[in-house]
């Protein structure tokens, strides 16, 4: 008859588990040593991109055409966000106002949001889905068809032409699209004030920018140019580092949306504590 | 193939350069991960000769000429081109080196946003920025006569065959005069006429612009047509390396089966 050992059967018990810890923290540490490899990859593609855009060599035709791209691309597109998110906010917020009496604030209310939050961040959201998503496809096939290859063997630098004037571009028209958004969007309001009051353009926006301070638009426009920035180069970055199947052309240009939307959040928080300090 | 350029190829086959490489690759290695694509390479490229790497699919042929132009990095070994060691070139050294060899890529790898000019330019601009526009237009037109592909100027990649996509590619690889081509499975996925006219074409490239030429391919045919010397790889090393007769003489099981199958 078999005996019975309690402690070799511990024994065994703490070996197998000791030895599943450990598979799990090698899982582990090379999952994160994965994301820490991919950040710093980001971090020097980032400063490549840096050094390329400010230099004699600057794709400054290529920088243009992408800028029209992007503009052309997104006005429709933004004109109804813009216009939409306005007009709801205005139909929306009037019966709070209206209930404490305070209905002549509504146009500066809206401005207010508008310009500060809802129109940066929506602005800059769509942006993310329509050209960040549009770069990390169009990189990330390039690069499965060797188009960025051809390139490099061409004695052309692809970053300096493919990826620092889309960077540039979406750095400085996300500002410009945004301050549009902004325009667009007061225009609903106004729209929207006026399916229940009868308020003249004038008046309206004459009490939109009363309300309207330099501390609301200046913090708003600059933290728009870190939207676009991180929305070119999250594009870029994942389009060009795209792997070799059809498959990764569609897997690049989805991670691309979700981590330029992503950053755009953490940027707006961030944008917030600052002018919090500021003001 | 007619009988004239049967007697053509054969006259060329024969010829084999000698002399100090022009490619000159010693012990070369290449894994990624943990398969081992190149083992030990060693193989040189003389003046004005064309030479076949000849192998099955995966035994790393692409990966040798990508190595050359250092779009990928050796693990170990040495790549000697013009007596250069590749990895050993600043990002400036290696656009001046990459300006003297061209890059045929299997998929053609045109700019699909371009048309066939703006491809063409391309490459013109970057390189030999000294050319006025006039220069330009007529090395354009040059290098299109000799693919013959003259009305495709003004189309988009995306209307040309693939046949047509090719010869576009090939023109915009000599149309900045290199001295070695490399040519990643010139002929693959094209239809056997097709597959013939740019095996002539290789060979026209390499009688006008005096280019020295390493074929990846496993085309028997583009081989017989177009090769001086041939090198077979397996297993990540070189099998054997000779001229085309000594190939299709072999009594080898491995190169008979590769010779007898088309």
């Amino acid at each position: 008859m078999k005996k019975y050992h309690p402690i070799i059967k511990v024994k065994d018990f703490a070996s197998e588990q000791s030895i599943k810890l450990h598979d799990r923290t090698i899982a582990i540490t090379h999952v994160a040593g994965n994301y820490m490899a991919e950040f710093a990859d980001f971090i020097l593609f980032t400063v490549s991109v840096i050094k390329e855009t400010f230099t004699r060599k600057f794709e400054f035709k290529e920088f243009l055409h992408q800028s029209f791209q992007i503009g052309n691309k997104t006005l429709l597109l933004i004109s109804l966000t813009g216009g939409i998110m306005g007009l709801v906010m205005t139909i929306q917020s009037r019966p709070v106002l209206v209930e404490f009496g305070a209905l002549t604030m509504l146009p500066g209310m809206v401005a207010i949001s508008l310009i500060r939050e809802m129109g940066p961040v929506i602005t800059a959201l769509m942006c993310a889905g329509k050209i960040g998503s549009g770069m990390g496809a169009e990189l990330g096939s390039m690069k499965v068809s060797e188009q960025i290859d051809a390139m490099e063997v061409s004695s052309t630098n692809p970053i300096r032409f493919l990826v620092a004037p889309r960077v540039l571009a979406a750095t400085l028209m996300i500002p410009l699209l945004t301050l549009y958004a902004d325009a667009m969007g007061l225009l609903g309001g106004w729209a929207g004030v006026n399916i229940k009051d009868d308020v003249p353009f004038i008046l309206f926006f004459s009490q939109a920018f009363k309300a309207v301070g330099f501390i609301d638009l200046l913090p708003a426009v600059i933290k728009t140019f870190f939207f676009g920035a991180a929305i070119g180069l999250v594009g870029c970055y994942k389009g060009y580092n795209a792997g070799r199947g059809t498959e990764s052309v569609g897997v690049a240009a989805t991670s691309a949306v979700v981590l330029a939307s992503l950053l755009v959040i953490i940027i707006d928080v961030i944008a917030a504590q600052i002018t919090d300090m500021i003001s | 193939m007619n009988t004239e350029q049967t007697v053509t190829v054969k006259k060329v086959s024969s010829k084999i350069r000698t002399g100090e490489p022009i490619i000159d690759i010693i012990n070369l290695k290449k894994s990624f991960d943990q398969d081992v694509i190149l083992k030990d390479v060693t193989l040189k490229l003389f003046e004005g000769e064309n030479l076949v790497v000849l192998g099955k699919s995966g035994t790393g042929k692409s990966v040798l000429i990508k190595l050359i132009v250092r779009l990928l990095n050796a693990d170990s070994g040495t790549i000697k081109v013009f007596d250069k060691n590749v990895a050993e070139l600043n990002r400036k050294e290696l656009g001046e080196l990459r300006q003297k060899i061209g890059f045929l890529f299997q998929s053609g790898a045109l700019y699909d946003s371009m048309t066939v000019r703006q491809n063409l330019e391309f490459p013109l601009r970057r390189m030999k920025n000294s050319l006025n526009e006039k220069e330009i237009k007529e090395k354009i037109n040059e290098v299109l006569e000799n693919v013959g592909l003259t009305d495709t100027l003004d189309k988009m990649p995306s209307e040309l065959s693939g046949g047509m996509r090719k010869r576009i590619s090939l023109a915009r690889t000599i149309v900045v005069d290199p001295q070695i081509m490399l040519y990643d499975e010139p002929t693959t996925g094209l239809d056997p006429v097709t597959s013939s006219e740019i095996s002539s074409l290789i060979m026209d490239v390499q009688k006008k612009y005096k280019t020295s030429s390493i074929i990846i391919t496993h085309d028997i045919e583009c081989a017989r047509y177009t090769a001086n010397r041939i090198v077979m790889l397996d297993d990540g090393n070189v099998y054997k390396e000779g001229k085309l007769e000594d190939f299709e003489n072999s009594t080898d099981p491995l190169i008979k089966s590769f010779f007898t199958k088309i």
